[in-house]
């Protein structure tokens, strides 16, 4: 179609000289990882800090566990968020940011039903300037009337848009359907509780809840960590409060049952969410299971995405992982695909969760995944960003550099036999429960003669 | 931060080679950019030049279809490629180990990539899903990207979807693909680019030993894309069948950052001044003190600054709720950009702002991954990849009164708009 004389397909993936070798592997670099130096404050906060060369930069990650029964919870604790960088005793919105800027720093404030995170970064010289403003905001944040005012219908409005996705919804009734009315399903409030909240409510809770015994804050950068935690020692000794911060409680164990079909009229796609129970880090069996979701679905060449997308075609993406919760973790099994396939997509995930069990894990696939998890480790390591976040994600379950040090060697001592007892035990389809998202009227009833389905 | 080592070489069958050491990385990665986006795949083929990166996944003489990622993955590395406006990039990044692995995998299908009608058929389905996925079945798919460029351009190449329509992505033959990796996917259309924990010389070896022996073929022609600068305001309204809100995008064009970077840059910056952070001028003025938009961003570049050579876009967009006329939003910009034309902003503003992007660059030069494809697209596209590395002094080198001009020009330059509304009744 494009230049008149062009070789034939079958010329162009052929050579004189024939297929060649693959070259073998050269000799491993060991993961450097650096020293991270610890301390808790005398007002409760723990920090950790890491020296991290490489560019002149410092990553920054609060972690308040912050939980909440109420109903009316994440709602005042999203406008609580919206709210927070917007004034102080001090500062105002756009003296926060110009202050922010000034060092080329940038926060954001983000809420779960377990805890609220403030991450960003700056120039590492700007370190003081970064950690003035964050004290300032836990300490002196008055969540000014008009801009709880104005951030309350922005957040109606944004809710909206996030609703209408279709990733949204899914979510939504998979929490629900593996986890009942635990809070930790309240990820997303509706418009109405949030139109409801009070300027009181959100600094009620700003007082009762964002507190620094419990919470951890990690620096990872171009940075000396003794000198930057004394420097967070001097800036935060005004955040005070008799109380700790608020852990999230242990949701309930998944139930296996039938899947749940969840209508949404005019969907091209259909999304499919299924999980099963998983282990903790700190389980001997971690390093097992994790080679076991790899070769499942939990990379490309994993043999649920083979089949469904390079295959069949029924996807762009197939993934399956482990996603901690407090007190335990749990297995996501999710799909995209088009409406049409819906029930053919079920009908091959099925069969290759029966498969994983039934015919298990060979050594080579165990081998890929082990050199791919080991590898993949590495490359997440090599900013400051995705260390931060590592170290901060492990201090919150309890766990340190060590652990993260360790691991690759856990990964090399794991045998074909152990990566298949995981196999059998999580990922059997009889320990799944999930949702069908999805035009109901169109795949309703390809899918539900399937069978193991319930629902409109 | 010192300036990278860039060591470059031309292999005799035309390929361009970057090697940049890293000895502070365990890791390495290699990226293969090839001098074709979607601006350049046929009338009747939208789609093609995206089509044909996943095909460049499945297979090659040397490995059958599903090997390149298992030995991929299997050697502890990640990969992906994407195509853009101007070029298309195939990369990976490994533990330094398999440096030499990643170079056979990426010379292989470069040499001979085996190009079969089941893989097409199957890959076919397989853009489909991500279309839906990204485009169809989600509010605001293909906005703006995929949206705005008909109402700003008239030419084709520049105007069409680049994700291409289901009708003609169906209608691709194998017969399309041979032709297209012949005319496109020379050595001579292409730039290798290795970073990362390596030694130079013997990596510009291992490129020779993979690549070198690669066929020349001619580089293709490579034509402009220019096409005059659009007069007056075009206006265009679609409907989207999921999105809750009412969104609207503003394009304008830009200077050539080929042969005016300097100008380039002024509206990169001008986008920032726009909408980088709470303090900037339409957050503050349209989201805050006149709550007419829930939220907005402005920014050069229709897929990112410095992703494609000339022409490229200037975009504004916003999501607002229905009650809010779009005319009132268009009349709240004109007026900021009215101020800025006049007056630029502050010394101190635009301070601000630049230190905000050093940071950035900072952040995307600290993973091997990023710093390597800004060096490969940044030399492929304009022949320097320095310009990663000058990018913070030239950047704190663009004067308030650059950033007015780039608001004068946006201002006395024609543009189009697009209105994205929600399906009647919902």
């Amino acid at each position: 179609m494009t230049s008149t004389t062009h070789r034939s397909a079958d010329e162009i993936g052929r050579t004189e000289l024939g297929p060649r070798p693959l070259p073998p592997l050269g000799p491993t670099r060991a993961v450097p990882l650096p020293d991270v130096e610890e301390r808790v404050l005398p007002n409760g906060l723990r920090v950790l800090a890491a020296h991290r060369p490489g560019v002149p930069m410092v990553e920054l990650r609060l972690r308040v566990p912050f939980a909440g029964d109420e109903p009316e919870h994440p709602a005042v604790a999203e406008l609580l968020a919206s709210t927070l960088l917007t004034g102080t005793a001090t500062r105002d919105r756009v003296g926060i940011d110009d202050e922010l800027a000034a060092v080329g720093a940038d926060l954001g404030v983000n809420v779960d039903p377990e805890r609220l995170q403030i991450g960003g970064s700056g120039l590492a010289d700007g370190l003081p300037d970064l950690l003035g403003v964050l004290a300032d905001v836990l300490t002196a944040a008055t969540h000014p009337d008009g801009e709880v005012a104005r951030e309350r219908d922005r957040l109606v409005e944004r809710i909206s848009v996030a609703r209408a996705q279709p990733r949204t919804i899914a979510r939504e009734a998979l929490q629900r359907k593996r986890f009942g009315d635990h809070p930790i399903t309240r990820e997303m409030p509706t418009g109405e509780a949030v139109a409801a909240v009070t300027v009181e409510q959100v600094r009620a809770l700003h007082a009762a809840a964002l507190v620094p015994g419990g919470s951890t804050l990690v620096l990872v950068g171009d940075i000396d960590p003794a000198n930057a935690i004394a420097q967070v020692e001097k800036a935060v000794s005004g955040w005070v409060s008799d109380s700790p911060a608020r852990e999230l409680s242990t949701p309930p164990p998944i139930t296996p049952s039938d899947l749940l079909l969840v209508h949404r009229a005019g969907s091209v796609q259909s999304q499919l969410r299924l999980s099963a129970p998983a282990l903790r880090r700190h389980d001997p069996r971690y390093a097992a299971l994790q080679l076991a979701n790899l070769v499942f679905g939990g990379y490309f060449s994993s043999r649920w995405m083979e089949n469904v997308r390079e295959d069949k075609g029924y996807t762009y993406g197939a993934h399956s992982g482990i996603e901690f919760v407090p007190g335990g973790a749990v297995l996501g099994v999710e799909t995209d695909v088009a409406s049409d396939v819906t029930a053919p997509a079920l009908l091959e995930t099925r069969y290759e969760l029966g498969r994983i069990t039934a015919v298990p894990p060979t050594a080579a696939e165990v081998d890929a995944a082990r050199a791919y998890a080991v590898g993949s480790l590495l490359i997440s390591l090599d900013n400051q960003g995705g260390l931060a976040s590592t170290l901060s994600a492990l201090a919150a379950d309890g766990l340190g550099i060590d652990w993260l040090r360790a691991h690759p060697a856990r990964l090399e001592s794991v045998t074909v036999e152990q990566v298949a007892e995981a196999a059998l035990e999580f990922f059997a389809p009889t320990a799944f429960t999930g949702v069908v998202v999805g035009d109901a009227d169109v795949i309703g009833a390809r899918v539900r003669a399937l069978g193991g389905i319930t629902g409109p | 931060m010192p300036a990278p080592e860039l060591h470059r070489t031309t292999l005799p069958n035309g390929l361009r080679v970057l090697v940049v050491p890293d000895p502070a990385t365990p890791v390495v990665g290699v990226a293969v950019h090839v001098d074709v986006g979607f601006r350049s795949e046929p009338e009747g083929r939208t789609g093609f030049a995206h089509l044909f990166e996943h095909l460049m996944f499945q297979g090659s003489e040397s490995l059958e279809k599903l090997a390149h990622f298992r030995h991929v993955q299997g050697s502890g590395g990640v990969f992906n490629g994407s195509t853009h406006q101007d070029y298309t990039d195939y990369f990976q990044v490994l533990p330094a180990a398999a440096l030499e692995r990643a170079l056979f995998l990426e010379a292989d299908r470069l040499r001979a990539p085996k190009l079969t009608q089941e893989n097409l058929r199957n890959q076919i389905d397989v853009v489909k899903e991500e279309i839906r996925l990204n485009v169809l079945n989600r509010p605001y798919g293909g906005f703006p990207w995929i949206l705005l460029p008909p109402v700003l351009y008239d030419t084709f190449p520049n105007a069409h979807n680049g994700y291409g329509d289901f009708s003609e992505l169906e209608q691709a033959s194998l017969e399309d693909a041979a032709a297209f990796f012949d005319t496109y996917y020379s050595p001579a259309n292409a730039q290798v680019t290795v970073a990362g924990y390596l030694d130079v010389e013997e990596t510009l070896r291992l490129v020779e030993k993979h690549f070198g022996d690669i066929p020349a073929r001619p580089a293709p022609q490579r034509p402009s894309f220019g096409e005059p600068l659009p007069t007056g305001e075009r206006r265009q309204s679609v409907i989207d069948a999921h999105a809750p809100l009412p969104a609207i995008a503003l394009g304008y064009r830009m200077p050539d950052p080929g042969s005016d970077l300097d100008g380039y840059l002024g509206h990169a910056l001008l986008g920032s001044v726009l909408g980088d952070g709470e303090a900037a001028r339409l957050q503050r003025r349209l989201v805050h003190v006149d709550g007419l938009v829930t939220d907005i961003s402005a920014s050069a570049g229709l897929m990112g600054p410095l992703d494609a050579r000339d022409p490229d876009t200037f975009t504004i967009t916003a999501v607002h709720p229905s009650a809010v006329d779009p005319d009132r939003v268009l009349a709240a910009v004109d007026e900021e950009l009215d101020k800025l034309a006049a007056e630029g902003p502050s010394t101190e503003e635009l301070a601000r702002q630049v230190a905000r992007w050093s940071a950035g660059l900072h952040q995307e030069n600290d993973r091997v991954m990023y710093r390597m494809l800004g060096l490969g697209a940044r030399e492929l596209l304009y022949g320097r990849a320095e310009i990663s590395a000058e990018l913070p002094d030239r950047l704190a080198a663009v004067t308030p009164e650059q950033v007015r001009a780039a608001a004068a020009a946006l201002r006395s330059g024609g543009r189009g708009v697009l209105l994205v509304e929600p399906k009647e009744g919902e």
